[in-house]
């Protein structure tokens, strides 16, 4: 582990994507809740003429230059959606879809462009479609983290506003909170999260690193405050789990390893996160079913018992309960009630009432009664 | 010269074949799923190259198709498992199917010839090298023959169930109602999408797909409110762009598929700011006219309530108006115009007065008011 830190390329790939981890995931949680997960998908697409578009304007390659354009780009990306969806014809998904393709078509033809001119060559330029973690040189992650950081410490700032607006936006206009404002802010948020993903991910991929840590994260917590911190651990959980896995076999590209490592969080979480995961609801519905049918023979049996000059403890028939009970295989049912106290076993398969038993079956029978209020 | 025919048949076979669905995504509002199913298919391709060495025969197509639709298969089991919403599902969803198909293509690059840039970019300069042949007979480009096919089949889809589509797009609950399926119909739809995906992928690439689908009909949309005419109007809309791109792209020798996305998005833009009627200018135009037709109403109003009072002497001098109504000069100067032209009032003594023509507008006006 200590030999595997030393290799500078590693260390600097990693502190790259824990800062991309990290930011993606606590933006993402905003777009998520604000049911914007989309916009991300086409926002990464958006940014790429603009940096083809810095090269071509600059002639530079500096990974600086290139993101400022991806920003630019990605702004204006969502300046056109908005412009799009205020008509009433253009819904938002066609907005959405038009700029992601438009924009993304309009950077290829720049790219190709821009590859024709002497010098220039193709590899600075198209490490943006898919990411190249590789490529991250101390400079970048330095400017990864010069992004980051600040942007944080805004989200932190605006912390309050922000929430009311995720939450509950039209109460929030009507509190006289500068909603536009506020919704802008976020928004350049996201576009920053998105630009320092390109040179690791890419443009295609940047999507998942927003949605990803952040669906992972809905599924543990209902406070926001917690969503985001565990959507920023998940989403630099992932972002490690990718640059482990890419380094520790030939040819498996980091970015895609990483949304692999993303996505195996969300199944996870699907699956076993307390209260709403899927083990857990079938686990809880299981129980619901099972304290259903328990009550249903309960209650079946004292209305036989009735039947027989009131004497609770008259045994009945297994086969009996069973043909009243057509929903559920009883004898599962009558062993568990049997344990609680509620039922006895009497001579051969028949069985009876305990005292318990037909005081809650007689309590229950009251509640059921009761005409509804 | 034959080659440049071929290409540009081809491109229109595909731009209409992905126009006619992408009109029912755009009205259904789901227009990303092209773009979540154009992502996913590349799994299918790749597992197809796997088996079979390549794209050649209809099963393997079809075989790429359905990884297509167990995308949207996917994303139904998380929406209906109520854990995420259908935004953040589709955003879950294609980015795994795609992850693994590049890294299934970075993996084995040596036993697989397929270029990921090709299958997102889309190589339609070389659709006339792929012959289709029978018996040694050459029968023309196979990208040619496959959007034939995969046109025609969305163009029997579409006649077949016209009337069903029509109904479910617009009011799907009437359509369940009416024992119309929507969910097979959804499904059917959305099979073809996929199949269109993959039979548009070699041409346009995948993530171009998306432009082809859903620019034309967004742009129809904005022109038209019958569903016959937006159908036609995305398809020739589809086309235009695609053979205007691919004439820019030879020009300028640029990425083919690249410049017909941009082109689409021109149409898009320049429809947007100048349609008859929905544009952007048109809006405009017609707010403005509304503004000062108002305007007209209230600058009446007021000489009405004036007329024969002793303030009338100031209340009704021009430039009062200004004051008094909180226009701008050169808009008093118009809304007077216009009064003065329609022959609502006339200029006395740098008064105005009220002619029996605008002492009806007012009185009307106010009742509206």
């Amino acid at each position: 582990m200590s030999s595997f830190l030393q290799d500078y390329t590693l260390r600097m790939v990693l502190g790259g994507v824990l800062a991309l981890g990290i930011f993606s995931g606590a933006l993402g949680s905003f777009a998520v809740l604000r049911r914007q997960s989309l916009l991300g998908d086409a926002l990464s697409h958006a940014a790429l003429p603009g940096i083809v578009l810095a090269f071509l304007l600059s002639g530079s390659r500096a990974t600086g230059v290139l993101l400022l354009g991806a920003a630019i780009a990605g702004w204006l990306g969502t300046l056109a959606i908005r412009a799009m969806v205020r008509g009433r014809l253009t819904r938002e998904d066609s907005a959405l879809g038009i700029v992601l393709s438009v924009f993304f078509g309009l950077g290829l033809v720049l790219l190709t462009w821009a590859q024709r001119l002497p010098g220039a060559g193709k590899a600075g330029l198209d490490k943006f479609l898919f990411g190249q973690a590789a490529t991250l040189v101390r400079s970048d992650v330095l400017l990864m983290c010069a992004i980051a950081l600040p942007s944080l410490l805004l989200l932190v700032l605006f912390w309050k506003e922000l929430k009311l607006l995720t939450f509950d936006a039209a109460y929030a206009r009507a509190l006289g909170l500068p909603v536009e404002r506020v919704e802008a802010l976020l928004t350049l948020l996201l576009v920053l999260a998105i630009v320092i993903g390109l040179q690791t991910v890419g443009v295609v991929l940047m999507s998942a690193m927003l949605i990803a840590p952040a669906a992972a994260a809905r599924q543990w917590t209902d406070r926001l405050s917690r969503m985001v911190a565990l959507a920023a651990l998940a989403g630099a959980l992932s972002g490690a789990g990718g640059v482990l896995l890419s380094s520790s076999a030939p040819r498996w590209p980091t970015g895609p390893a990483i949304v692999l490592c993303a996505s195996l969080l969300v199944v996870a979480s699907l699956l076993f996160a307390p209260h709403r995961g899927i083990l857990w609801s079938w686990l809880r519905f299981r129980r619901n079913r099972r304290r259903l049918d328990e009550d249903l023979v309960l209650y079946h049996m004292l209305q036989m018992a009735q039947h027989h000059a009131g004497r609770l403890d008259h045994p009945h028939a297994r086969r009996v309960i069973q043909s009243m009970t057509p929903r559920a295989d009883v004898r599962p049912v009558l062993h568990s009630l049997e344990q609680a106290g509620w039922v006895r076993r009497r001579e051969g398969d028949s069985w009876s009432l305990t005292s318990d038993g037909a005081e809650r079956a007689l309590s229950h029978r009251a509640e059921r009664e009761r005409p509804p209020s | 010269m034959q080659a440049h025919l071929e290409i540009l048949a081809i491109a229109a076979v595909i731009a209409v074949a992905c126009a006619l669905p992408g009109t029912l995504l755009v009205l259904r509002r789901m227009a990303l799923l092209s773009d979540a199913i154009s992502h996913s298919i590349l799994l299918g391709i790749v597992l197809a190259f796997f088996a079979q060495g390549g794209l050649d025969s209809p099963l393997v197509i079809l075989g790429a198709a359905a990884s297509g639709v167990l995308m949207v298969v996917l994303v139904e089991f998380l929406v209906r498992s109520r854990l995420v919403r259908e935004d953040a599902a589709i955003g879950l969803v294609f980015p795994v199917l795609f992850s693994i198909a590049v890294i299934l293509v970075s993996r084995h690059t040596g036993s697989i010839h397929l270029d990921v840039d090709a299958v997102l970019l889309g190589e339609l300069a070389f659709a006339p090298f792929d012959r289709l042949e029978a018996g040694g007979a050459d029968l023309g480009p196979r990208g040619l023959w496959i959007g034939t096919g995969i046109l025609a089949l969305n163009l029997a889809f579409l006649g077949l169930c016209y009337k069903e589509l029509k109904l479910s797009t617009f009011d799907a609950g009437l359509a369940a109602v009416l024992g119309f399926m929507p969910g097979v119909l959804h499904y059917g739809l959305l099979s073809l999408v996929s199949l269109t995906c993959v039979g548009a992928f070699d041409a346009v690439g995948s993530i171009l797909v998306v432009a082809l689908m859903i620019a034309p009909p967004a742009t129809a949309r904005l022109l038209t409110e019958r569903l016959g005419l937006l159908f036609a109007l995305s398809a020739a809309l589809a086309v235009a762009g695609a053979l205007l791109g691919y004439g820019l792209a030879v020009f300028l020798d640029l990425n083919i598929a690249g410049s017909m996305a941009t082109v689409l998005g021109l149409f898009f833009a320049l429809t947007w700011l100048a349609a008859p009627r929905e544009g952007w200018l048109a809006r405009r135009a017609l707010r403005r006219a509304q503004t000062r037709r108002l305007a007209g109403d209230l600058l009446v109003i007021h000489l009405l309530q004036h007329e024969g009072s002793p303030t009338e002497r100031r209340e009704a001098r021009v430039i009062h108006m200004q004051e008094h109504l909180g226009w701008s000069p050169e808009f008093a100067r118009g809304v007077l115009a216009d009064a003065l032209e329609e022959g609502h009032v006339t200029r006395m003594d740098g008064l105005l007065h009220l002619k029996p023509e605008g002492r009806q507008r007012a009185e009307k006006a106010l009742v509206h008011i």
